[in-house]
């Protein structure tokens, strides 16, 4: 990999193109998803300090949604992610990984779940509950 | 001895004389065993003043070709001490029952079966596979090393570290007694306060660095160093397999060192991961572990199914059948391996839903395997066969992995698991896949890329013998088990009361002893071969007809592999440069750039071993100044920039010009 | 190009060596090889927050996630963490520009967020533990050290690698080798920040909600 030596004339902000080797990204992108990210930062800690919604399971799923979109935001605007970089294989082992991110956070909850609920010692009100 | 016992905690923590079980006549004879090699190998060594030489050319080598006879060297070393584990288990099994009570007690008993486990994984079958990626993937891309040479270094000394420590628990404490993947709460320190599972954890944690790494380099290589002209679907089977199990390896093996570190904690800082009290779960570890541990098993399989595909398509004079769907197959195989993983505690109680949704799975993913099967037979069928060692192990291969594949798909079945599960049927499944698929693949592989590796080959006679003890010994000293298992016998123990048991577990230990013929016919193969080399010698390069690109080269091929980078054509390189009249170019050779030798591996990899055993022992200040050290010297490592050299033009010429007289002379 | 099957018989053999190259270095590979390594990082994590997920209500009649995190302290750690990004995206702006006094200059502002962000998590810990819940009081406080620090030890060392470059910078200016490095580290760094959103989501706002 060639160190590309730009010589930009000082101006406010260089542009350099995003997608260059290695994907620099400039001044623009990375203010984007600075101030993206604060926002994105600010509602989930607003709605659950504030106690916006009363509704916990919905705050919950809010906040898990716009955490996964900040998350999107940093890989396209900090990590500078694009289908292109290296010939698509960081991009794919990104999505290799996701999935198995997923697996094993949805598996485990699931099996666990199901573990805990057949072979965990009881308590007085689970006795209640299963002696309907 | 101190006055001040705390003076003694200070410097030894808990090491005290009485570690050292010198009362125990078994572990007396093994520590004269060793010491009597030992002293010898060092003896040999001295007298043939190789210290200098395996220093600078071996210790401290880049070289994947190296690195990856090491960790063969080191994977069969290892076979020796987790056989002489199976032996002992075996005999003990053959004898104790009833008023017999054998000779190992139970307490010595577990840790056999633990380091056995271990040991045959970690420290026999992932070294013999990664020692073969690391041989033969740059030279089959035409590549002149790995992405990362001195990561692939350091990688291999972390692997040996990790093997040390298990070693030294032989004879310094004790070894872990809570079986191959240390289950909890047994591995807790409220069961097992000693320093065995201690020693379990780092071995593992240090050689898993070591295999990480070594699995970000083999992908690295396979992507950005390919040759010109070998897009992806015209990769050598073995590179793709080999792709696909350094992916697993990325993907699976953070999670045992997350797992492993969590058990750390609990064992070193008294969390609550997996304890029994405040809210810690130890069911929670079957399911992390095993989700690391099924991919692993791909991790063993995946090069094996390389291989064989190599050999089969060479051996028949054919190119592989089906090609495209071997490469799906493998691909699948890499996605579905992380979707099964229950299956290997069905029984724990996770209900109907969970159990069907794995089980189907499970049985998904032997549709792959099953058609790489088909498909090594189609390759073979209307092809002109060559039954060599390597092909004849090809042969062993199908019909052994098939039968342990067939019972694995039984298991498969949640009901029938909940009668088999850790009976000695589940004991017969995975060695019959184990020892007939990866095994017998890394017996294949050694073979056909030894002459590539030493420039001789292997006494094909003893080659045929051993395969011969291997096979038979194998289905005598494993089918026994099959019928035990069904009869409803249990792992995992060292004495039994029913004497109609008995019979059984003879014919396997006779099963065992045939096995121990095989490798004293191994070993016997290795003395004979090199004692014939001259006899044995091939001087083309290209001893079996090969079709990759490892064959364009001499044997053993020069520090650079390849004076000029091949450009490819088409699929099976190499039979494609025979059919169409290459030419080897004899001049214009260019300065050559290339990674130097370095120390630093092996010494962090020492320091690394230093800091595991502080760490097991509790002496705080050799954890603390080891891993000091450990960061000192990477980040001094980093502060050199001159790490690289090039060959000379002229040294090319040489060693170009004595290729071209070794072809004359072939 | 030369098609592979189709050159008849006779005709000149296709060109099988590269006479003229200069060939693969293994410095292209750096940043893949890198990135892997991050993709392995994130399944450490996948672990710690999957074991999280297990055991994060386990409290043991213990103290519980709303009797012990401090939002708003939080909310400024994040803040610490998020511009020591942008400030790291600026470094690398002036890295690109060649100007390695600017380039060091970032660096040690970021550098500075970075610390603040790692003394303000031990204070945490140190709170906590007067608070009477250290982490083998229960499971939740195990699995909650065990991520928050696992993330806290990977800033660190990113710091401690941010200082070792700065003084190789200073050493040998913005060569080919500094540069990739940096680039590396902006993985890292960049990757660490995404991993605090999953933090700060799953286990202070999650935890203390219900």
């Amino acid at each position: 990999m060639s160190a590309d030596a730009h010589h930009v004339a000082a101006a406010g902000h260089g542009h350099h193109d995003a997608h260059s080797e290695g994907g620099h990204g400039s001044f623009q992108s990375y203010m984007t998803g600075f101030v993206l990210s604060v926002i994105l930062t600010v509602i989930p800690f607003w709605l659950v300090m504030g106690n916006v919604l009363d509704n916990s399971l919905v705050t919950t799923l809010v906040i898990l949604a716009l955490g996964g979109v900040q998350m999107v935001v940093h890989i396209i605007y900090f990590l500078h992610m694009s289908t292109k970089s290296e010939g698509g294989w960081t991009f794919l082992s990104l999505i290799f990984t996701i999935t198995l991110v997923v697996i094993m956070l949805a598996g485990s909850v699931w099996v666990m779940y199901h573990l805990n609920h057949n072979m965990m010692p009881m308590d007085a009100h689970d006795v209640m509950n299963n002696a309907r | 001895m101190f006055a001040n016992l705390d003076l003694q905690q200070l410097l030894f923590g808990r090491f005290t004389i009485e570690q050292i079980p010198y009362h125990e006549p078994i572990l007396q004879g093994t520590f004269a065993g060793v010491a009597v090699v030992g002293l010898t190998v060092l003896g040999v060594i001295t007298y043939y003043r190789f210290w200098g030489p395996m220093w600078r050319d071996w210790i401290t080598s880049i070289d994947h070709k190296k690195i990856g006879i090491m960790y063969c060297i080191f994977a069969a070393v290892m076979l020796l001490r987790g056989f002489a584990d199976a032996i002992l288990m075996r005999s003990q099994q053959a004898v104790a029952f009833g008023d017999q009570q054998g000779f190992l007690p139970p307490h010595h008993y577990d840790q056999i079966f633990t380091a056995h486990g271990m040991i045959m994984i970690f420290f026999v079958a992932m070294p013999f596979v990664t020692g073969l990626m690391n041989f033969a993937v740059p030279l089959q891309i035409g590549a002149r090393d790995v992405a990362f040479p001195f990561l692939n270094n350091f990688s291999f000394w972390m692997t040996v570290a990790g093997g040390m420590l298990v070693m030294v628990s032989l004879f310094v404490g004790e070894f872990s007694r809570a079986t191959w993947l240390a289950y909890p709460p047994l591995s807790e320190a409220s069961m097992s306060p000693g320093v065995g599972v201690d020693y379990y954890i780092w071995a593992l944690q240090i050689a898993g660095i070591g295999t990480l790494l070594s699995g970000i380099n083999l992908i690295a290589t396979i992507v950005k160093m390919r040759a010109p002209g070998m897009t992806m679907m015209k990769l050598p089977i073995f590179v793709w397999s080999s792709l696909c199990t350094n992916i697993l390896i990325v993907a699976a093996f953070p999670i045992l060192t997350a797992v492993l570190a969590m058990l750390s904690l609990d064992r070193y800082v008294g969390t609550h991961f997996f304890t029994n009290d405040l809210g810690g779960n130890a069911m929670l570890y079957f399911n992390l572990i095993w989700i690391w541990g099924h991919p692993e098993v791909y991790i063993l399989i995946l090069p094996a199914f390389g291989v064989f595909s190599e050999i089969t398509s060479t051996f028949c004079g054919k190119r592989l059948f089906g090609y495209t769907s071997m490469v799906y197959a493998l691909v699948v195989i890499t996605i579905l391996a992380y979707l099964v993983w229950l299956h290997h505690f069905f029984t724990m109680g996770s209900g109907a839903d969970v159990n069907s949704f794995f089980g189907i799975t499970t049985m998904i993913i032997s549709i792959p395997t099953g058609a790489k099967i088909f498909n090594w037979m189609f390759t073979m069928y209307r092809g002109r066969i060559r039954f060599e060692v390597p092909m004849l192990w090809v042969v062993a291969f199908i019909v052994t992995f098939v039968i342990g594949g067939m019972t694995g798909v039984l298991l498969a079945v949640p009901p029938a698991d909940f009668v088999l599960h850790n009976s000695l049927f589940l004991i017969a499944h995975f060695h019959n896949v184990i020892i007939g698929g990866v095994l017998f693949g890394m017996f294949a592989g050694v073979t056909f890329w030894f002459p590539k590796a030493f420039g001789f080959k292997l006494d094909e006679f003893w080659g045929k013998v051993a395969l011969v003890f291997w096979v038979t010994g194998f289905y005598v000293a494993f089918m026994p088990l099959y019928v035990l298992g069904l009869m409803g016998v249990t792992r995992r123990m060292q004495h039994f009361d029913d004497p109609s048991l008995q019979i059984w577990f003879v014919i396997a230990a006779i099963g065992a002893a045939l096995i121990a013929c095989g490798i004293a016919s191994q070993i016997v193969m290795f003395v004979v071969s090199i004692r014939n080399r001259d006899k044995l010698r091939d001087l083309t390069g290209d001893p079996w007809g090969g079709r990759t690109l490892e064959w364009s080269t001499s044997s053993p091929p020069p520090d650079y592999n390849f004076a000029f980078t091949p450009v490819v054509h088409d699929s099976d390189a190499w039979w494609d440069m025979k059919n169409r009249g290459f030419a080897r170019p004899m001049t214009g050779y260019k300065p050559i750039h290339m990674p130097k030798n370095t120390a630093t591996g092996a010494i962090l990899a020492g320091l690394n071993f230093a800091f595991g055993i502080a760490m097991i022992w509790y002496v705080w200040w050799l954890a603390a100044f080891s891993f000091l050290a450990i960061f000192v010297v990477a980040i001094a490592h980093t502060f050199n920039y001159k790490r690289d050299y090039y060959i000379p033009a002229d040294t090319v010429s040489r060693t170009e010009g004595q290729r071209t007289r070794e072809l004359e002379m072939a | 190009m030369m098609h592979a099957d189709t050159a008849p018989p006779g005709a000149a053999a296709p060109v099988f060596y590269q006479t003229d190259e200069e060939g693969h270095h293994s410095e292209g590979s750096t940043m893949l090889g890198f990135w892997l390594y991050l993709m392995s990082d994130c399944l450490i994590f996948a672990t710690l927050f999957a074991t999280y997920g297990v055991l994060g209500r386990s409290y043991a009649a213990g103290p519980t996630p709303k009797e012990l995190f401090d939002l708003p302290g939080i909310a400024v750690n994040t803040a610490m963490l998020l511009f020591s990004s942008i400030t790291y995206g600026f470094a690398m702006l002036e890295m690109d520009r060649d100007r390695i006094k600017q380039t060091q200059i970032w660096l040690a502002v970021t550098g500075l967020f970075g610390a603040a962000f790692v003394a303000l998590e031990i204070r945490e810990f140190v709170h906590l533990f007067h608070e009477g819940a250290p982490p083998w009081r229960s499971a939740f406080l195990s699995s909650f050290y065990t991520l928050v620090s696992t993330h806290g030890l990977h800033v660190s060392m990113g710091i401690l690698w941010l200082i070792v470059l700065m003084v190789q910078v200073g050493k040998h200016g913005l060569i080919v080798e500094n540069k990739r490095r940096l680039m590396c580290l902006s993985l890292f760094w960049h990757f660490l920040d995404l991993i605090w959103i999953g933090v700060f989501t799953v286990v202070y706002l999650i935890g203390v909600l219900e």
